[in-house]
């Protein structure tokens, strides 16, 4: 059958490799990437493994590609993500070659980076100096004139005041000079001043600000003490001259100095950018060559080696219509080495259970993501994604139904689908932007249905259109409309209020979407569509599990396990979709009684009566039953749904045990008698009052509807109706706002809320309601070995 | 009744969900593009089928507001049944 119908046929196959070829061979199979391999060692570590050594080189080289980028970035340089023209893998030489040129070009930046830091450090402490002699200037001139006054009162006193000068962190400052003033006793004197512009840390990057301050004590031992101080606040002390010329001269020299040193740092780093430059431009290539070839080094240590040691053996899950591709594969691989002895692959057959592989394209791709999210198809079982690309989108829109709200979602989704190269491009990181660009045909198609629910429910941002004419007029004189107490009127259909011979052509009439009493009109409307859509998908849901039993020859299920779930399902509630358009069909305002609106009987009151076998009310003039006949053959539809029940039950076991035990059935294999019975005693019971209750939950189709038109009401209603019936000049300038509330509110409750909302009970509705009949869903998925997802995957 | 309505939209439906997958384009593709056009054929057309169904024959009739039911009469064709006179 075509494609997505069931998963595809997998062989597992033996591949004979030629040692010197595997490299070429592992490499083209990555390209093509339909082989999963199997680990054929696994009782080997990852250091026991015969390519441990290669995949070390490969870290290696990962680890100096990984450096270069990182300097790269520091300076400021960008490092683009390679999509397209992805660059092959390079053959063994050239690999050695590659190596060769990461190592120099590592040592390279490295030894660069390091006498750059180098000259950064000794541009600081040039600069720190040239501070604290032009800054203590002022300091010396004060104290000068304050030991000139002093000498001149204590002539006893001979002891030079001594000083250091230095500069420390602003912050610590205050500290500092507490300490000092503690440790001296009073005894130290601390003159600090501001330098303005801040000093930049060359290994960290941080900026920090810095003073100068000279510190004035006498004797020997408190200088000790002074420099312990500046030492533990790691303040960094510069030798500074006395006198006036001695500053000077060291500080022209200081400054000659910091010319020079800054004429190398320059230097210094253009060199360093000329070399980031011309790596610059191979580093994107480089990074996918050095993780593709760790990619190859880790499948090859999957593989065994053959017991002559003459070859390895891999084996791997292949896609039955790919064989021919990997055959070339092989060939290729030999042939780009020239290799004489032909490496070829060997079909085995095998009674393991192959992974699940289902080919999709982009558009296909996202409903099968939905499927696939809540549990992977067996292999070869029926594969819901088909009919989800429609019925997903379908019951979505009957729960968002609104004209105006599906044409936003159909544009979005638009958008995405025609600007889909370009935006596939960006790879962006945002995980909601791409759980909705993953979305984007799923989000087309509920705008396009939604479009189409949204006329049927003439429904447009809650209001109506009068597109085919109403059906309903008005029977009414004009003094009766005009004298009514009540303000209201009801138009009896019996009357003269219908146009003759004619209902509103395509959705619902606008008459009813004006009234006061619309909802009592859309309740009884929108559930029984829900019950009708409801019955309809489950019962196309249990017919599915006769695919499967045809499929994997369980023919014998058919009678004993399909033909009892059918039947109750269809007797009892595709029974009472019957009686729901049987009501709409025969009972009509101008027939008379017993098929007038009078008489008009409640389906669910029958269908419970049925169910208990009892009798109905009705009022006089009217019938019991809706059509002859109708309690015999409610009656034997309720027996033969009831006897369904012990044919579920007691059909496959019994079979079971008449057929010679367990044999020859695929999973029930190993199962004693026992939990046969137990299992199908399970089954029973869970799939009669599934039944009630998924019938019931489909009722959310109506519940969901009637909340979407309820807010669209409100806010309509309560926001721009406010800015619609203002009255002068003055009420166009508050309308502008108001429309931008209520535009902003419809897109952020209706459209984006309203729609995850429906959405998640869709999902719902097809992962219980709709694939518990038939889909079991353990199976595991096809993960082959492919460059393109593991360059991906890396990505993030 | 009037059965107009009800043969035009299942022809359309029809044509949807039975004539173009026989005509679909044969490719890889053709089961999945058979498969969206029948399922899209019949949910559409069942859909319409009950909003019909449902306003064929109306039970109760919409209660609507004075202003309504003046507008619906001016707007929508049909005029007021003339008053009688009154005879006294």
């Amino acid at each position: 059958m075509g494609a997505l119908f069931r998963s595809e046929e997998m062989s597992l196959c033996q591949l004979f490799i030629q040692p010197e070829a595997a490299y070429t061979t592992v490499a083209e199979l990555g390209e093509i990437g339909i082989a999963q391999f199997r680990d054929l060692n696994p009782e080997l570590s990852a250091f026991q493994r015969k390519f441990t050594a290669e995949v070390r080189r490969c870290d290696e080289m990962e680890r100096k590609v990984n450096y270069i980028k990182k300097e790269l970035i520091k300076d400021g340089m960008e490092v683009k993500d390679l999509f397209y023209n992805l660059p092959p893998v390079p053959n063994p030489r050239e690999f050695i070659d590659l190596e060769a040129l990461f190592e120099k070009t590592e040592n390279e930046i490295l030894e660069l980076s390091e006498n750059f830091n180098q000259l950064l450090q000794n541009f600081q402490e040039l600069t720190e100096l040239r501070y604290v002699l032009e800054r203590t200037q002022s300091f010396f001139s004060e104290h000068v004139s304050n030991y000139e006054g002093s000498k001149a009162e204590e002539a006893g006193e001979t002891q030079q005041l001594g000083f250091v000068a230095g500069v420390i962190e602003r912050e610590k400052v205050l500290g500092f000079e507490r300490i000092l003033w503690r440790i001296s006793r009073g005894n130290v004197f601390l003159r600090h001043a501001d330098i303005e512009t801040p000093f930049t840390d060359p290994k960290t990057g941080r900026e920090h600000h810095k003073n100068v301050f000279v510190a004035f004590f006498q004797g020997d031992q408190l200088k000790t003490r002074v420099k312990k101080v500046c030492a533990g606040y790691h303040a960094s002390l510069y030798p500074c001259p006395n006198n006036y010329e001695e500053r000077d001269d060291m500080l022209k020299g200081v400054m000659t100095r910091l010319q020079d040193l800054t004429m190398v740092i320059n230097q210094t780093k253009d060199q360093r950018q000329r070399v980031l430059v011309s790596v610059s431009k191979d580093l994107p290539k480089w990074i996918i060559i050095v993780k593709k070839i760790k990619a190859i080094y880790h499948t090859m240590n999957l593989f065994n080696i053959d017991v002559s040691g003459k070859c390895l053996i891999g084996e791997c899950w292949i896609p039955t219509n790919d064989l021919h591709l990997v055959q070339s594969a092989l060939t290729n691989g030999s042939n780009v080495v020239g290799s004489t002895v032909p490496s070829f692959m060997n079909v085995i057959a095998t009674n393991e259970n192959p992974p699940t592989f289902n080919r999709t394209n982009r558009f296909t791709q996202g409903f099968q993501n939905l499927i696939d999210a809540f549990g992977v198809a067996n292999y070869r079982e029926a594969n819901p994604a088909l009919y989800t690309i429609i019925t997903f989108p379908f019951l979505f829109a009957i729960m968002f139904g609104d004209l105006g709200h599906g044409i936003i979602m159909f544009l979005f989704g638009l958008w995405m689908v025609t600007s889909e190269k370009k935006l596939l491009m960006q790879k962006s990181k945002n995980e909601i932007w791409n759980i909705f660009f993953g979305g984007r045909y799923i989000i087309l198609l509920m705008g396009f249905f939604s479009m189409y629910t949204g006329l049927i429910y003439n429904d447009c941002f809650s209001k109506t259109m009068n597109i085919f004419g109403s059906s309903w007029k008005i029977a009414y004189n004009e003094s009766t409309i005009m004298n009514n107490t009540e303000g209201q009127l009801q138009l009896n259909p019996s009357d003269d209020s219908l146009v003759e011979g004619r209902t509103y052509p395509f959705g619902l009439d606008p008459a009813w979407m004006l009234a006061t009493n619309k909802i009592i009109f859309l309740n009884s409307f929108k559930m029984k569509v829900s019950i009708i859509f409801g019955v309809v998908h489950m019962i196309f849901g249990v017919i599915m599990s006769v695919v499967n039993y045809n499929h994997f020859r369980r023919r014998s299920s058919i009678i004993l396990e399909f033909l009892p779930q059918i039947l109750f399902l269809v007797l009892l509630f595709a029974y009472m979709v019957f009686m729901m358009f049987w009501k709409w069909f025969r009972f009509s305002p101008k027939s008379q009684p017993p098929y007038s609106p009078g008489c008009a009987p409640s389906v669910l009151i029958y269908f419970i009566n049925m169910m208990l076998f009892g009798e109905n009310k009705y009022p006089d003039g009217c019938e019991e039953y809706m059509f002859p006949y109708q309690q015999e053959v409610q009656l034997y539809f309720v027996i033969i749904a009831l006897l369904c029940i012990p044919w579920m039950l007691l059909g496959k076991p019994l079979f079971i045990m008449c057929t010679g035990g367990n044999k020859g059935h695929g999973d029930h294999g190993d199962e004693p008698m026992s939990e046969i019975w137990i299992h199908q005693a399970i089954h029973t019971i869970e799939y009669v009052l599934n039944t009630i209750s998924h019938t019931a939950s489909y009722l959310r189709l109506w519940a969901l509807s009637l909340a979407h038109a309820q807010l669209s009401e409100v806010l309509w209603g309560m926001v721009l109706n406010i800015g619609l019936t203002q009255s002068l000049y003055v009420g166009g300038a508050i309308l502008f706002p108001i429309f931008g509330a209520w535009a902003v509110l419809t897109l952020a409750i209706l459209v984006m809320m309203e729609g995850l909302s429906a959405f998640l009970h869709t999902l719902r509705l097809h992962w219980v309601e709709f694939m518990s009949k038939f889909y079991t869903g353990t199976g595991y998925i096809f993960a082959p070995f492919h460059f393109k997802t593991i360059l991906n995957e890396e990505e993030d | 009744m009037g059965a107009l309505p009800f043969i035009i939209f299942t022809a359309i439906f029809g044509v949807i969900g039975i004539v173009l997958p026989i005509v679909a384009p044969k490719g890889p593709n053709r089961g999945i593009v058979q498969c969206v056009l029948i399922l899209t054929g019949a949910t559409c057309w069942l859909f319409w089928l009950c909003c019909y169904m449902a306003q064929m024959n109306p039970l109760i009739g919409p209660k609507l507001h004075q202003n309504t039911i003046l507008i619906m009469a001016r707007e929508w064709g049909n005029q007021l049944p003339v008053n009688p006179e009154p005879h006294h």
